[in-house]
């Protein structure tokens, strides 16, 4: 009798904790699947109360207004060039941060110098730097440079500020590689860089995939660098978002709302959905040492 | 740190002439490679706190202007009611966010780490709110929370007709707004943490413990958590850390409203330096939002630091 009490206890403890978990996944989920149903309802059909419910007509009028009719200030082109823009931002800024913080990190654990990890200490407190204290300099030394409100001035912030991320995470990486492989390639007459490229890269592939989606992710969600150094049609997505959602007048279209937004999620979501895995790997860099 | 051991090619070798150059180059490159990203940083994170500082002991205020006004300007951030209610807003928010994500994060690790079928799936669910950005978030749930039409309408439509969560509308109450969105988007982050740190536990202290007669829950409160410091100790940090620098949240969902009583650091700060040409004050609170950051970040960092240089 006393295993049988047990087993039902066992068994009732796992019907509460599978309810839990499913009680919070719907949680989760019930954003996105309101952004999702409202942007294909008409906007009748919204005003007429339905918020939850899936659309009694689906139209994707909202998804082609937020791409291309969507008024942003005074410019109505929709997200369409914000979207470039911010691909644009996008693919060099993480490339270029990328491949630094792999030279850094590969100097930084298999060059070892004096005072090393003093640059490393003040590179790790890069990252957790509130972008706040240096975003008012850095408006000047853009102004001065003439790439005040362009992409490449945004370019070049992301770079500066992402080493800090993916240094440390190359660091962390290559330090887990034994420095008799590189102690071996060096007596072998291995210099600085063929021992970059033919060892300590080709070992870094997932972490290459780490640093790329982080900084993905960094720079397309990025707000404050946006807002700060560009205006108008030179503006990433993110802003240009805002924009749409935070104006007063007229009646407001939650369709085109819940459509820019889910325009501007999509991005990052696919990489999510296709390499959690890596995503979760950068995000917990900060605490789980290497 | 490991000075003690040195790479052969310094301060011996540079003495045979023949070979002088490219050994004196090969010993120099690492340093000439790290050159530039070192000075990018020490220039966009140092050299420019200390231009904030600079601008905020400044008489700034539509352009900057380098004079010397001492504190001035942090007596007047300090005399400014806005300001006041940023800070206190700061500090409520941080505390509510801090301990509901705290708690959701660690049931969720918890629960997920009891052998669950499908855990992958769920974890998933639960950690995709991270990829997206807070203005995403911030539209999506001002769209939920809009009580003429999100929620508080679908509940009294379902027959509940007093039912009121009009939060977002209310002064008193439209933080809590910002709660509820930025705990969505952030448990599954500690989650993920926790989850880490319970897999790094051995799962012997578990069955060991059952064989003595503790249930699953006392196991849980007096052994695991216990073990779990250094997860919380990361976790603690860096959700402190992602509340003071947020901006992008409060902007999307609601715009510092209703009249200002959303206001938080960030977004004073952008409001004094971009939009009110007083730019001192801005790079005082700026500078007051640094110092609250470094308190929290520095010691964590050189602990951190400290084990790791004791781990290798």
């Amino acid at each position: 009798m006393a295993t049988k009490s047990l087993a039902r206890q066992r068994a009732m403890g796992q019907t509460f904790i599978y309810g839990v978990l499913a009680l919070l996944a719907l949680y989760y989920l019930t954003p996105l699947w309101v952004m999702i149903t409202t942007s294909l309802k008409p906007l009748d059909e919204i005003y007429g109360g339905s918020f939850i419910g899936l659309p009694q007509t689906v139209t994707f009028e909202a998804w082609s207004k937020a791409w291309s009719g969507a008024c942003i200030g005074t410019e109505c082109t929709g997200l369409k060039p914000y979207f470039i823009n911010s691909i644009l931002m996008v693919v060099p800024a993480v490339l270029l941060s990328t491949g630094l913080g792999a030279l850094n990190g590969y100097v930084l654990t298999k060059w070892r110098f004096r005072g090393a990890n003093l640059v490393f200490g003040m590179m790790l407190f890069g990252c957790f730097l509130p972008y706040q204290a240096v975003i008012l300099p850095m408006a000047q030394v853009l102004g001065k440079l003439g790439l005040s409100g362009t992409i490449p001035g945004l370019i070049l912030v992301h770079t500066l500020y992402g080493i800090c991320f993916t240094s440390l995470f190359f660091r962390n990486y290559f330090i887990t590689i034994p420095d008799e492989l590189t102690k071996a390639a060096q007596i072998d007459g291995a210099g600085f860089f063929r021992i970059f490229f033919s060892i300590m890269l080709p070992a870094a592939l997932p972490i290459i995939v780490v640093s790329c989606i982080w900084q993905f992710t960094q720079v397309w969600n990025d707000f404050l660098f946006g807002v700060s150094f560009t205006s108008g049609s030179d503006s990433p997505i993110t802003v240009a978002l805002n924009n749409i959602v935070n104006v007063t007048t007229g009646r407001k279209q939650y369709n085109v709302d819940m459509a820019s937004a889910m325009i501007a999620a999509i991005p990052t979501l696919l990489v999510y959905v296709t390499a959690g895995r890596y995503f979760v790997r950068g995000l917990t860099a900060g605490a789980v040492k290497g | 740190m490991s000075d003690i051991s040195k790479p052969a090619s310094a301060g011996v070798a540079p003495r045979r002439p023949s070979a002088s150059l490219s050994v004196r180059l090969a010993h120099w490159l690492p340093r000439i490679v790290l050159a530039p990203s070192f000075m990018a940083v020490l220039i966009g994170v140092y050299v420019f706190i200390g231009w904030t500082l600079w601008i905020s002991m400044s008489s700034s205020s539509m352009l900057p202007r380098y004079d010397f006004v001492g504190l001035e300007q942090y007596v007047r951030l300090w005399n400014t009611p806005r300001w006041h209610t940023a800070v206190i807003n700061l500090f409520l928010f941080t505390a509510l966010f801090l301990a509901i994500t705290i708690a959701l994060g660690l049931l969720m690790a918890i629960l997920l780490d009891q052998n669950i079928r499908a855990e992958g799936v769920l974890r998933t669910i639960y950690l995709y709110p991270m990829a997206l950005s807070f203005i995403v978030t911030g539209t999506a749930w001002k769209w939920m929370l809009n009580p003429d039409l999100g929620i508080e309408k679908l509940v009294q439509s379902w027959g509940w007709e007093s039912f009121a969560f009009d939060w977002i509308t209310r002064p008193d109450f439209a933080i809590y707004c910002i709660v509820i969105a930025a705990v969505w988007q952030s448990t599954g982050f500690a989650m993920a943490i926790f989850l880490a740190g319970l897999r790094g536990i051995d799962g012997s202290i578990i069955k060991a413990a059952q064989i003595e007669g503790a249930t699953l829950p006392r196991i849980y409160a007096s052994i695991i958590v216990p073990m779990l410091r250094p997860a919380f100790l990361s976790v603690i940090v860096l959700l402190s850390y992602i509340s003071i620098k947020s901006f992008d949240l409060v902007l999307a969902l609601t715009n510092t409203g209703p009249g200002g009583s959303t206001e938080m650091p960030s977004t004073f700060m952008f409001a004094y330096t971009f939009q009110r040409n007083q730019m001192g004050v801005g790079a005082a609170s700026a500078i007051m939002m640094l110092m609250t950051v470094a308190a929290i970040i520095v010691p964590y960092l050189y602990s951190e630091l400290r084990e790791d240089s004791h781990g290798h």
